[in-house]
């Protein structure tokens, strides 16, 4: 049974969950992810590993509610349970020994960011974190991100936080300040990840991404998650998700990832205006 | 006078224009009436050709014969005594090849329907709601067996152990079990109740399943052998891992591999979308490119799912295609069409990265290769374009290697397939057996299932040898 130990609002329309899988915990490293169906008829849907804890069992996701399974988790309470969890999943992230790596994150990819932080660490890495939101509201596991960085800096796309502008926008900057870097991470929306892979490229830093495309089994076993790395094929779910960012496709990835869309917002829809006491249509 | 024999039973079907808009069964399957007559058909023979014939070698005469009498009950006792999925395999089972072309009558023309007796039989006894009579008996010390998916051969061989007094656990990496039953083939051939009924029969001997657990990423088999937890493994990981062509353009939006299409459609359901989550884009014009059974089951459902023109495109000619003849002659009457000697170069997209086409070039057979089939090559010049919204690639599986690449010493071949060593299945590593598709490459429903029950006899074998030397010990 996956239940629900812990819930947490950490921003609107974003939650954490401490969930109840004792063998995912007791094998989960940084990069790995599970796959999750909240119930029965729902999708599988993946979800990179945020924290696990093998004592208690559980494992940590952190979900933004976006489509119909989404909004389902952010229905759920502590005591719930989610019907399917399976992991973990995917390659480990090889953890090199660097002096000092920059992490940059958008959204909710600080979440998938943080095992990686706390490996690298552990390894005696110097850490400075540029987190990224749209506004001040949206910014989500600051403590974490501060105690297992050296130094944190925030972005807002309205600047209701930090500097105005973009994460790219404060990596530049610190790069052309003459600031080094051994290693950076970059996780969150592609776009984000491709922008700041052209930055680090320039400079010369190799850059590790988690790439979130389309899964079914998440096992190697259906091929959606195919994405081009360095001119060859490779399944997201099996050989990733974490990748060497200036070797991805972004181009492709993106387009992949558009692919359902549609369905998307139309079962979303049809979830929201689902229920007997739905007024949507009454005139 | 001269002994007339009657002829074969014709198992009634959906008419194919009904049948293309809805996944309910194809087949219809016989009445008891018909069942008897056919059964009666069977000459009793002593030399039992179709016993041989079957890969687990059901007691087919026998069968047959309580058939005839009626006693359905006892007949599907006596199949199960062989073959733990006889609904599955009185579906699936390519018959023609197998027992029912060993039958004497085969000669004639017309082997006795031992297909649709056997699906007849198992339907009959799950309509009827029969249980399984005699639960063996697990003894609280018996050793425990750990069976690495939940597919055919780890279903076979996890039953026959159960039936041979062992503990079994059986550990499945997607949400549902079957395997390849569930994910791979459609409703419309395999419903999914027959397949929840089996594995039901399989539980009932004792047999405990564990979904949503991926041997070699949620738990390491060495470390459950070592652990002295299991005596003994048998993996059974099927051939899950698609093959794309390794063209332009299998990257574009409306490219599945058919195990991605068909894992959508059955595990997943989408031919039900919106009332289950997950979606599937069919397109208006479809090409499967390939033409084993996969391929026509991915034809099929294309057709099910409202596409206009669904074409299998196949290098060879219709004579060399893998499939069933029977599963062509479906596809066919449901409006598939076929480009033969057809060979995809590369896949076009639009500027939004969508498949708007595939160029082909036309082949022509020289030759024969290696798998004994002519060798096709290209005609020069002869490329053309066919209009599309989807293509499904088809042109095979091979084995999954998570949990492979994880055992330090499992010895595979070039293919990456685990190498079994002998009859058995026994693997390089001590206690582990392997059967199925993970061993022999892409094959049938029913040799998956009989590698599974030769392995259970392997590990009944060992384990009874270090069982006398324990006791040769004291």
């Amino acid at each position: 049974m996956f239940t629900i130990v812990e819930k947490e609002l950490l921003a609107p329309g974003i939650h954490k969950l401490q969930v109840q899988a004792p063998l995912v915990a007791a094998k989960a490293k940084a990069g790995n992810f599970v796959m999750v169906r909240v119930h029965a008829g729902g999708e599988r849907v993946p979800f990179t590993i945020a924290g696990h804890d093998p004592k208690r069992g559980t494992i940590t996701l952190v979900v933004q509610e976006a489509g119909k399974s989404t909004k389902a988790i952010g229905m759920l309470s502590v005591g719930d349970v989610l019907l399917d969890v399976v992991g973990p999943l995917g390659t480990a992230t090889p953890i090199e020994p660097v002096q000092r790596l920059v992490a940059v994150c958008g959204g909710i990819g600080v979440a998938p960011t943080l095992p990686l932080l706390r490996a690298f660490r552990d390894k005696g890495t110097q850490i400075l974190t540029i987190m990224g939101a749209r506004t001040r509201d949206l910014f989500i596991l600051r403590e974490e991100v501060e105690s297992v960085s050296h130094e944190v800096i925030y972005v807002t796309d309205d600047g209701s936080s930090g500097a105005k502008g973009l994460v790219t926008d404060a990596l530049t900057e610190l790069l052309e300040e003459g600031r080094k870097f051994d290693q950076a991470v970059a996780i969150g929306p592609a776009r984000m990840m491709q922008a700041t892979c052209k930055v680090t490229e320039y400079y010369g830093i190799p850059t590790i991404v988690s790439l979130n495309a389309i899964m079914v089994d998440g096992t190697g076993m259906c091929g959606a998650c195919r994405v081009t790395v360095g001119g060859e094929t490779k399944f997201t779910c099996v050989e990733g998700p974490d990748f060497d960012g200036h070797k991805v496709d972004f181009e492709e990835l993106i387009l992949r990832q558009a692919f359902y869309r549609e369905e998307e917002s139309r079962i979303t829809v049809e979830s929201q205006h689902g229920g007997e006491d739905c007024q949507c249509h009454s005139s | 006078m001269s002994l007339k024999l009657a002829t074969r039973v014709d198992m009634p079907k959906q008419p194919a224009e009904e049948r293309r808009y809805n996944f309910d069964e194809v087949t219809l399957g016989l009445t008891p009436e018909q069942a008897k007559a056919e059964a009666r058909r069977c000459l009793n023979c002593k030399t039992r050709p179709c016993v041989s014939g079957c890969p687990v070698e059901v007691l087919i005469p026998e069968f047959l014969a309580l058939v005839v009498q009626g006693q359905f009950e006892q007949a599907q006792a006596k199949i199960q005594e062989r073959n733990s999925l006889p609904a599955v395999c009185g579906r699936v089972c390519p018959q023609e090849i197998q027992c029912e072309q060993r039958c004497v009558l085969a000669k004639r023309g017309e082997p006795v329907a031992i297909g649709m007796l056997e699906r007849f039989v198992a339907d009959y006894a799950r309509e009827a709601e029969l249980r399984v009579v005699n639960r063996p008996q697990v003894k609280e010390d018996s050793p425990c067996i750990a069976v690495v998916g939940s597919g055919p051969a780890g279903l076979s061989c996890a039953a026959e152990l159960a039936k041979r007094g062992y503990s079994v656990d059986i550990f499945e990496s997607l949400h549902e079990t079957g395997g390849v039953l569930r994910y791979g083939i459609p409703e419309f051939r395999l419903p999914e109740a027959i397949i929840d009924y089996e594995v039901d029969y399989v539980r009932s001997l004792g047999v405990n399943i564990m979904t949503n657990v991926v041997v070699g990423l949620s738990v390491d088999l060495q470390e459950m052998l070592d652990s002295g937890r299991y005596q003994a493994a048998f993996i059974g990981t099927g051939a899950g891992l698609p093959y794309f062509l390794n063209i332009s353009g299998e990257a574009l939006n409306g490219v599945y591999s058919a195990n991605e299409f068909l894992s959508r459609a059955n595990l997943m359901k989408a031919y039900r979308f919106p009332d289950y989550d997950t979606p599937l884009k069919v397109g208006r014009r479809v090409a499967v490119v390939g033409a084993g059974n996969v391929a026509m089951d991915a034809a099929r459902v294309a057709i099910r799912l409202g596409a206009e023109e669904v074409t299998i495109v196949y290098r060879r000619t219709r004579e060399e295609m893998p499939a069933r003849l029977e599963e062509i002659e479906h596809a066919e009457e449901e409006g598939v069409q076929f480009r033969l000697l057809a060979n995809p170069i590369r896949i076009l997209g639009n500027e939004r990265g969508y498949v708007r086409a595939m160029e082909c070039a036309t082949m022509e057979l020289g030759e024969p290769d290696a798998s004994n089939r002519r060798r096709p090559t290209v005609v020069p010049g002869s490329e053309f374009i066919l209009e599309l919204d989807t293509v499904i690639i088809a042109v095979g599986q091979g084995p999954n290697p998570l949990l492979t690449k994880r055992l330090e010493g499992l010895a595979l071949n070039e293919k990456g397939n685990i190498v079994a060593f002998d009859d058995y299945g026994a693997t390089s590593l001590l206690g582990v057996w392997a059967g199925g598709d993970a061993v022999s490459g892409a094959a049938t429903v029913i040799s998956a299932m009989g590698a599974g029950k030769r392995a259970a006899e392997g590990i009944d074998l060992w384990l009874q040898s270090r069982g006398e030397e324990c006791c040769t010990d004291d």
